[in-house]
């Protein structure tokens, strides 16, 4: 099920600002690979490349291929809205919607895809996708209750539900901890181990201690100096990057020399 | 900062000064809302003393005015309710959807020329006065195309006004609505037009619905196109399509000539009885709104 993302010559713009240059990197399925640098490297903005929500902001764009499996997402007889269907996203902010409840926020994806589902089917795919978030036990009971009334870490993770709902091959997350508490924190990195086993994770992360608990493999981001665009400085097994990285740079970030 | 630091707490001379600045500034912004509230209170306060023996004599809701001169009391407004329904309600049937639309596009897929066209059109709109569009319907419909005066022409009269005013409300609301919702639906893989019918405008709804309260209550007192399109009948005529018809500011307006007279009070009381009326269907029609926008409202 889950897929292999390649990057290859990737560079990004704004218009005409190039944001981010050159970047190229294979993800493995099934891993979990972790994007750290400085604020403004551009380690979400090459994140959102991956399932084409880039393009969403005016004037956005990209040059090289991004391969899912092989197939170049941005091909031009690709769809953005497919890509997204077969590669979801968790938000910085959990973002339920507001109108719906628990159950019609888990459903959202399918129900708004594919139009009419049998309601057996439904409720199948939302006790699987809360179960699968490790929220069905806190909110079995008051599924019809609004998604909006939920903590912040409960509601971070009925995004999480919405997005596994519809059965993607990767899930991008784009620090999706950094608006919770630890307790709810370590909830979410517990299912982030246990999601590994059927999803490729990227997850973008400010926290250092976080990248080194959950991922397998760590990209380091930054910029290529004051005024110029962000860069892949390199990408390594998480344990090499945190104990003895390549490049000097590394090195300077991660032991807090810098950034 | 060459001022010394107080020693003291209490002792900051400062302090009392700001204390002071506070109490003028509370004093002057509750004395605004006071002087705000007067011409509301009064305005009601009138209309309710004069015209509330009318709205409560009996066939006053179900009779119209056939064959009552200002000599005679009794009558009632119905004729008037019902020529003012069907206006509005045929322009608001015109005016939700093309306002709903242009709203959605000027902010959903704007942002090129023609949008900000558009916007600059909406604001033109804006400001045109009842008058001036009334004339226009008439211009186009009667002196062009020969049609006779009816009340369909000041329905199209009324949408020239009511559409600037759901187009604006719309935009607002739809502002309001966060991206990160929209970005939450297109990574689920939602396309953009159902990411704004199921999502964008739902969210937004009780919004609409105000906005376009706000917009039939800014019609529904226009007198204007009703004296230039359609003139006054005392008689009940259902027929948009011909004839006079009757509606509540026209009855207001027809009363006036009669306001002087000092043997006869039965105008001025009719057209108390109007206002009243016109007031408490307008009143009504924001408390449905509010009850509908309640209903469907974003729980936080």
């Amino acid at each position: 099920m889950a897929k292999r993302i390649e990057a290859k010559n990737l560079n990004i713009y704004y218009s005409k600002f190039l944001a981010v240059s050159e970047v190229n990197f294979t993800i493995a399925p099934r891993s979990v690979t972790a994007f750290i640098g400085p604020s403004g490297c551009g380690k979400s903005t090459v994140l959102r490349t991956i399932n084409r929500m880039h393009e969403v902001i005016a004037g956005a764009h990209v040059q090289g291929d991004v391969l899912l499996d092989g197939e170049n997402i941005y091909g031009s007889a690709v769809d953005p809205v497919d890509v997204r269907r077969t590669i979801g996203m968790v938000f910085q902010r959990p973002n339920p919607f507001p109108t719906m409840s628990i159950y019609d926020n888990v459903v959202a994806g399918l129900k708004l895809q594919s139009g009419r589902i049998k309601k057996v089917e439904l409720d199948d795919t939302v006790e699987k996708s809360l179960r699968g978030a490790n929220l069905w036990e806190e909110v079995k009971d008051r599924l019809g209750k609004p998604g909006a009334g939920l903590s912040g870490g409960q509601q971070q993770r009925l995004c999480i539900a919405r997005a596994i709902a519809v059965e993607p091959q990767v899930l991008l997350m784009d620090e999706p901890c950094s608006a919770l508490d630890p307790i709810s924190t370590l909830a979410i990195e517990d299912l982030i181990q246990s999601l590994k086993e059927k999803y490729t994770i990227v997850i973008v992360t400010h926290n250092m201690q976080q990248a080194a608990r959950v991922s397998e493999r760590t990209a380091f981001f930054n910029l290529a100096g004051v005024g110029k665009p962000g860069q892949l400085v390199e990408i390594d097994d998480t344990q090499k990057i945190f104990s003895n990285p390549s490049e000097q740079r590394t090195e300077d970030y991660i032991s807090g020399r810098f950034g | 900062m060459t001022a010394a630091a107080p020693t003291t707490l209490a002792g900051s001379s400062k302090g009392g000064v700001r204390a002071f600045k506070n109490t003028l500034a509370t004093v002057l912004v509750t004395a605004a809302f006071g002087i705000a509230l007067i011409p509301l209170v009064w305005l009601l306060w009138t209309v309710l003393s004069k015209g509330l023996k009318t709205i409560t004599q009996s066939g006053w809701w179900t009779s119209s005015q056939r064959n009552i001169t200002y000599r005679k009391p009794g009558g009632g407004v119905w004729h008037a309710i019902l020529g003012t329904a069907e206006q509005v309600l045929l322009c608001t049937l015109i005016s939700v959807p093309i306002a709903l639309l242009v709203g959605i596009y000027l902010i959903e897929y704007g942002g090129g020329r023609l949008a900000k066209l558009t916007s600059f059109m909406v604001d033109i709109l804006t400001g045109i006065p009842s008058i001036v569009a009334a004339l226009f319907i008439y211009a186009v419909f009667i002196t062009t195309f020969h049609g006779q005066r009816a009340g369909i022409y000041v329905s199209l009269a009324l949408v020239m006004l009511m559409v600037p005013v759901i187009v604006r409300t719309t935009e607002e609301m739809l502002k309001l609505v966060p991206n990160e919702l929209r970005e939450a639906s297109y990574a689920l893989g939602v396309p953009k037009w159902k990411t704004i019918v199921k999502i964008v405008v739902p969210t937004a709804f009780s919004g609409i619905v105000t906005g376009i309260m706000l917009g039939i209550a800014r019609v529904a007192g226009e007198t204007a196109p009703l004296l230039i399109l359609v003139g006054y009948s005392p008689d009940t005529n259902s027929n948009l399509l011909s004839g006079f018809q009757g509606s509540l500011p026209g009855m207001i307006y027809a009363q006036v000539p009669q306001l002087g007279n000092i043997r006869y009070h039965y105008a001025a009381d009719r057209m108390w009885g109007s206002a009243l009326t016109l007031i408490i269907i307008v009143m009504a029609l924001n408390l449905v709104a509010r009850l509908v926008a309640r209903r469907s409202k974003v729980s936080n």
